[in-house]
């Protein structure tokens, strides 16, 4: 490959050879972060996994045993489970959210703007700012909804102080940042042709039908987009695990990026967590593929 | 009366089945009106709700102590505490805070703009052989988790002696940063190549034709970006956590947790110092917010 890519530079014309160096030297800045940001560290990760690494003494070499032992950690397996339930709950109920909202947005009502800058503000507000607002709304004595359902006469929920309810407190928070899909599904709507809604209505179709079969179809490769970067950015799920709940009550919300950090920076077993974040990549690769691989049967993109 | 007597019954029939079908097309309208207002009503409420969570960081954060643990919950503070902000924002260096957080949102984002704007230039203004397959790395590098990188990176910055310092949050967007660099690939791959061209033949170098003909004409992206990237420092939490232990160098998310350490039950002023925070980016937004969705938009369009 080398000798084939020399062979190649010794005959590209002097203009080629210009046009490959203003080339590279325009992306040099990327290729250095690329190799020291990117590659060093993935190739890194990949090698502390199979040590003990605590910063102060160097690296020594474990084998497999960071892996083995992590199929028996309990906390371990708490994460995973706590990720895949909020995961599986949240992806699709942000994105149903999001794609009922944009549909509703694209009727032609008034204020449609004001409207979307409503539904997509929350996203703006920085995450500690909201984690306290959250914090305080579902204060189990105090907060707003606790006291409003008070005030009715009904009892109040435990949001975020049993376990039980915790993780489907961080779903419900989840679902009011959907402005953001929501506004990728307003312009994927916005770009369905006309044409097919009117063909559509000659045929006599009504609204739901409009919907289903031509509406939703013409959006796939929307919904493909934001749903690989849903699963993506919920496997990560952070901030508001540990902020709002600390991993408790009883390890209910330790999500999988909560106990790696610990296992980081608190516990300072670098190599086992690095085994961690391999695994979470191996997981996320996996996912991604499988998800990619079965768009070919419901993904429609344009001119078929 | 002798008219309608002259009148056939043809012309009769006709009357009636033309004022028939005039009714029937009211009917629709009227049902379409309707249908219209149920929709404006579903949106609007579902847009109220939306907003409540932040109406109601407002109003915590204009109350006294008392009223803060009122129920039922009391919307409009009587009196409105004003000095809360004052006294949130002077319980804790948020001044400090504050400097610190325009400081790496400041240099970050023009560090980015300029980074990513010259690799994209590269991925798309110049042909060179292999460009599109290192793209194809650009774009892959999205799927890695940053936990994976973040353990090596840290004991670099570690070994570097830059933890401690705002190195690890600064120099890595001088290296541009994948999302940008495809954002603004895609913008200016739109432009015509004519333009280069031309610049190219009048004798004009690669980054005199970046400098004087492309960013003036991505002026908008270009603008998103910055923009995306300052609101991103300003919220930014897990990368300060990590790296920054020293008081003195505390971002406002930081600030704002450590208030909640010691403030902890004076929730009317954790939610003046959490609403201090958030007013000043939700300012930004809207007076930006048509090129902040436009942005949004065209990586999620674009993105598949």
């Amino acid at each position: 490959m080398i000798r084939r890519t020399l062979a190649r530079l010794r005959s590209m014309s002097r203009r080629e050879r210009r046009r490959l160096a203003a080339g590279l030297l325009f992306v040099s800045p990327w290729i250095i972060g690329f190799l020291a940001f990117k590659i060093y560290p993935v190739v890194a990760s990949f090698y502390y996994g199979f040590t003990f690494y605590d910063i102060v003494r160097t690296p020594h070499w474990l084998g497999l045993e960071n892996y083995r032992d992590l199929l028996t950690d309990r906390q371990f397996r708490i994460a995973i489970a706590n990720t895949g339930y909020y995961t599986l709950l949240s992806v699709p109920s942000g994105l149903v959210a999001a794609y009922l909202l944009a549909f509703l947005l694209n009727q032609k009502l008034y204020g449609r703007s004001l409207l979307r800058t409503v539904f997509y503000l929350p996203t703006i507000v920085p995450t500690v700012s909201s984690a306290m607002l959250w914090l305080w709304i579902m204060d189990t004595q105090f907060g707003l909804i606790n006291a409003t359902l008070a005030s009715l006469g009904l009892p109040g929920i435990p949001w975020l102080s049993h376990p039980s309810w915790s993780k489907p407190s961080l779903v419900l928070i989840n679902l009011w940042y959907v402005g953001n899909t929501m506004v990728i599904f307003l312009a994927a709507l916005q770009d369905v042709p006309q044409a097919l809604y009117d063909a559509g209505k000659v045929d006599g179709a009504n609204w739901l039908q409009q919907l289903v079969h031509i509406t939703i179809p013409l959006t796939t490769p929307a919904i493909l987009f934001t749903l690989i970067t849903g699963l993506i950015r919920a496997s990560q799920t952070f901030s508001f695990p540990y902020i709002l709940t600390k991993g408790g009550p009883a390890d209910s919300t330790l999500f999988y990026a909560l106990y790696l950090y610990r296992t980081a920076f608190v516990y300072l077993r670098m190599g086992f967590a690095s085994a961690m974040a391999w695994i979470l990549f191996i997981v996320i690769v996996i996912f991604t593929y499988l998800v990619f691989k079965s768009s070919g049967r419901w993904v429609f993109y344009g001119s078929d | 009366m002798t008219d309608e007597s002259l009148r056939s019954t043809h012309e009769i029939e006709l009357e009636s089945r033309r004022t028939a079908w005039q009714a029937r097309k009211r009917h629709v309208a009227r049902k379409h009106t309707v249908g219209k207002l149920l929709l404006s009503l579903a949106v609007y409420t579902l847009a109220v709700s939306f907003f409540l969570p932040l109406a109601w960081l407002l109003s915590s954060s204009l109350k006294n102590d008392k009223q803060i643990f009122a129920l039922p919950p009391i919307w409009i503070p009587k009196p409105v505490m004003w000095s809360n902000y004052v006294e949130a924002l002077t319980s804790a260096r948020f001044d400090l805070f504050f400097r610190n957080t325009l400081l790496i949102a400041s240099v970050t984002s023009v560090g980015v703009a300029l980074s990513s704007a010259l690799v994209a230039y590269g991925f798309s203004r110049i042909e060179w052989p292999g460009r599109d397959v290192l793209f194809f790395f650009v774009l892959s590098t999205m799927m890695v988790p940053y936990q994976v990188t973040m353990i090596p990176l840290y004991i670099v910055f570690s070994k570097l002696e830059w933890v401690g310092t705002y190195l690890p949050l600064i120099v890595p967007y001088f290296t541009g940063s994948s999302f940008y660099i495809f954002l603004l690939r895609q913008f200016f791959r739109m432009i015509p190549m004519e333009l280069t061209d031309a610049a190219r033949i009048d004798g004009c170098s690669e980054l005199g034709i970046m400098w004087r003909v492309i960013l003036p004409l991505a002026r908008p992206v270009v603008t998103v970006v910055v923009l995306f990237r300052v609101l991103d420092a300003w919220g930014d939490f897990f990368e300060p956590l990590i790296y920054i232990s020293r008081l003195r160098q505390y971002t406002l998310s930081l600030g704002l947790l450590l208030f909640q350490g010691m403030y902890f039950t004076e929730w009317h002023l954790l939610m003046a110092a959490s609403a201090a925070i958030t007013i000043p980016v939700v300012i930004v937004f809207f007076f930006t917010q048509r090129s902040f969705i436009e942005g949004v938009t065209f990586t999620g369009l674009h993105g598949v």
